[in-house]
């Protein structure tokens, strides 16, 4: 069989193969090699060694961006998860209308954050205009604004992965705790929490790198307002790319340095899963 | 029994309650995009009154000043466009590499599944150069693109998938004398079909919402998505004309609201599917 289908290797392989290459492969490699480099356009590119790191850590816009963007991935992990967990816990007990309020939970979950960013804009400026205040004029407003926002969307979707996982408790063991005489609380602390582990390891390192990578949102919501003190590490770095001529290659230092930060949390995440799965 | 009854009866109108808030963002952009603009920064939670309403002006501004339906028309076109061959082209590179074991087919799938940890800011600079040096910066390139990028994700759930379908019935195909392409057409492709569409949902709803992709591949000058389009009226200096802004916040969530109500119990699944793997 092998012997047949490699003959056909070129309709297969070959379309996926090019388009990644040229989409993928060539980019990271340029941008990992262009990290060392000074460059305003590729062809004048100039070793410099680890300048461009050097200038991408005494950046101080920089460092803040990475603190408040540190601060914005545990809060959202918290409040996302503690919401979804606790709509999942409802809307799989029996009531009326559990499936209606599913979708109605979900439905954010699609919109775009271009578009999620205007219309909260539009929500939060209205009410801060009360108070005579705005968005742009303190930092922890966009952030709560966003937190907020964030919520909004994601909330529904790890419902969606707990109800899956909360569905997949053997019913037996639910029933074996309750004729041993636990109660409700009990239950859920000893029974229910620790057979959703994996669920719950799922949607804590989600929401971790949604947060981390957070951009539309960002954007629209805020654009960094006031004076950067609400840019995040995504945004700082397509301000550095685009906002300042020369620095381009301080730019892609800091999207490695990104890069690097978001494949690390996804090795924890990669450990602690494989843990969990040998002691089950 | 009855306390029970009354429990789940109360949870039911806590729950309608909740349901109504979590709307409520959209519904007061849907309100708003009725009134006169310099009315709606001023009060968005006051309904429109005579003096305030506005009809479908704001609509027909969005549409004609700001072109807004030749967006819409680029981004359906972007986004069918590329979940098509994504979906064809990834299928077919995913059983290859399954069921041909070797050095070259092994080290493809883990730089697939490298790819999908890597975020997009790491080679967004390159790749709007690779786009503009070899002309992939039209709707029709940027399709390319597309399945570059997003090929790591599908290969992934394909070669999953392809994995748990026993080996013999493709054997006994090929023994019939079909040529593989023949047995990855009849045999192999209707037995992935729960599979296409998972994926095919979750590449839709990212391409459908990418805003940074587009915004730095495309000629922006000619083609503009919904995303790229919104960004622009608001991010325009001067005057933000915040009536036609509230329309194309509606005009852009009205297709996504249709497409979820229509295969919502397939979106949902996908979501589940493609969560617990990636």
């Amino acid at each position: 069989m092998e012997k047949a289908m490699k003959r056909y290797m070129p309709i297969f392989v070959l379309p996926t193969l090019c388009a990644f290459i040229l989409g993928f492969v060539i980019p990271f490699v340029m941008g990992v090699g262009l990290s060392f480099c000074e460059f305003t356009t590729v062809t004048d590119a100039r070793f410099v060694g680890l300048s461009n790191y050097v200038r991408a850590f005494q950046d101080t816009v920089f460092r803040h961006s990475f603190w408040y963007t540190a601060l914005f991935a545990v809060v959202s992990l918290v409040v996302i998860n503690v919401f979804a967990f606790a709509l999942a816990l409802a809307l799989t007990q029996k009531m009326r209308g559990t499936n209606i309020f599913r979708t109605i939970f979900f439905m954010p979950n699609l919109i775009g954050g271009i578009v999620l960013g205007y219309i909260w804009q539009l929500i939060f400026t209205g009410v801060l205009e009360k108070y005579n205040t705005a968005l742009g004029l303190n930092e922890w407003y966009g952030f709560a604004g966003l937190i907020i926002l964030v919520s909004w969307q994601q909330i529904g979707y790890m419902m969606i992965i707990y109800i899956a996982g909360l569905q997949s408790i053997p019913g037996d063991v639910m029933e074996a705790a309750q004729i041993d005489g636990a109660t409700r609380l009990r239950r859920l602390f000893l029974v229910t929490i620790p057979m959703m582990m994996p669920s719950i390891t799922i949607c804590m390192f989600l929401s971790v790198t949604n947060g981390f990578k957070l951009f539309d949102q960002n954007l629209s919501l805020t654009a960094g307002e006031p004076s950067k003190m609400s840019e995040m590490m995504a945004l700082n770095i397509f301000n550095t790319f685009y906002g300042r001529t020369g620095w381009e290659g301080v730019g892609q230092a800091k999207a490695v340095i990104f890069f690097v930060i978001v494949v690390g949390i996804g090795l924890i995440q990669l450990r602690l899963t494989r843990s969990k799965e040998v002691q089950q | 029994m009855k306390w029970k009854n009354k429990v789940s009866v109360v949870g039911t109108g806590i729950f309608t309650l909740l349901g109504i808030a979590y709307i409520m963002p959209i519904l007061i952009v849907l309100m708003n995009s009725f009134k006169k603009k310099v009315y709606i920064n001023k009060e968005p939670f006051v309904l429109p009154t005579e003096k305030t309403w506005n009809g479908l002006e704001n609509y027909l501004t969005a549409i004609d000043k700001y072109e807004l339906l030749s967006s819409v028309g680029w981004t359906v076109f972007i986004t069918v466009g590329s979940v098509l061959v994504i979906l064809l082209c990834t299928s077919m590179c995913a059983w290859y590499i399954t069921r041909v074991q070797g050095r070259f087919t092994r080290g493809l799938y883990l730089l697939c599944v490298f790819s999908m940890v890597v975020p997009f800011q790491m080679v967004m600079f390159t790749l709007s150069l690779v786009a503009d040096r070899t002309r992939l910066n039209t709707p029709w390139g940027i399709i390319i693109i597309y399945l570059g990028f997003g090929a790591g994700l599908a290969v992934f759930m394909f070669c999953g998938f392809v994995k748990s379908i026993p080996l013999e019935i493709e054997e006994a195909a090929l023994m019939d004398g079909c040529t593989p392409l023949r047995t990855f057409f009849s045999v192999v492709l209707p037995i992935m079909k729960p599979t296409y569409i998972s994926v095919g949902i979750l590449e839709t709803m990212w391409i459908w919402n990418d805003f940074l992709l587009p915004y730095l591949v495309l000629d922006l000058n000619k083609y503009k998505t919904i995303s790229i389009a919104i960004q622009y009226m608001k991010g325009s200096y001067g005057r933000v004309d915040m009536g036609a802004v509230m329309a194309a916040l509606i005009i852009a969530v009205i297709p996504v609201i249709i497409f979820y109500l229509s295969c919502q119990k397939h979106i949902i699944k996908g979501v589940a599917a493609g969560a617990v793997k990636g």
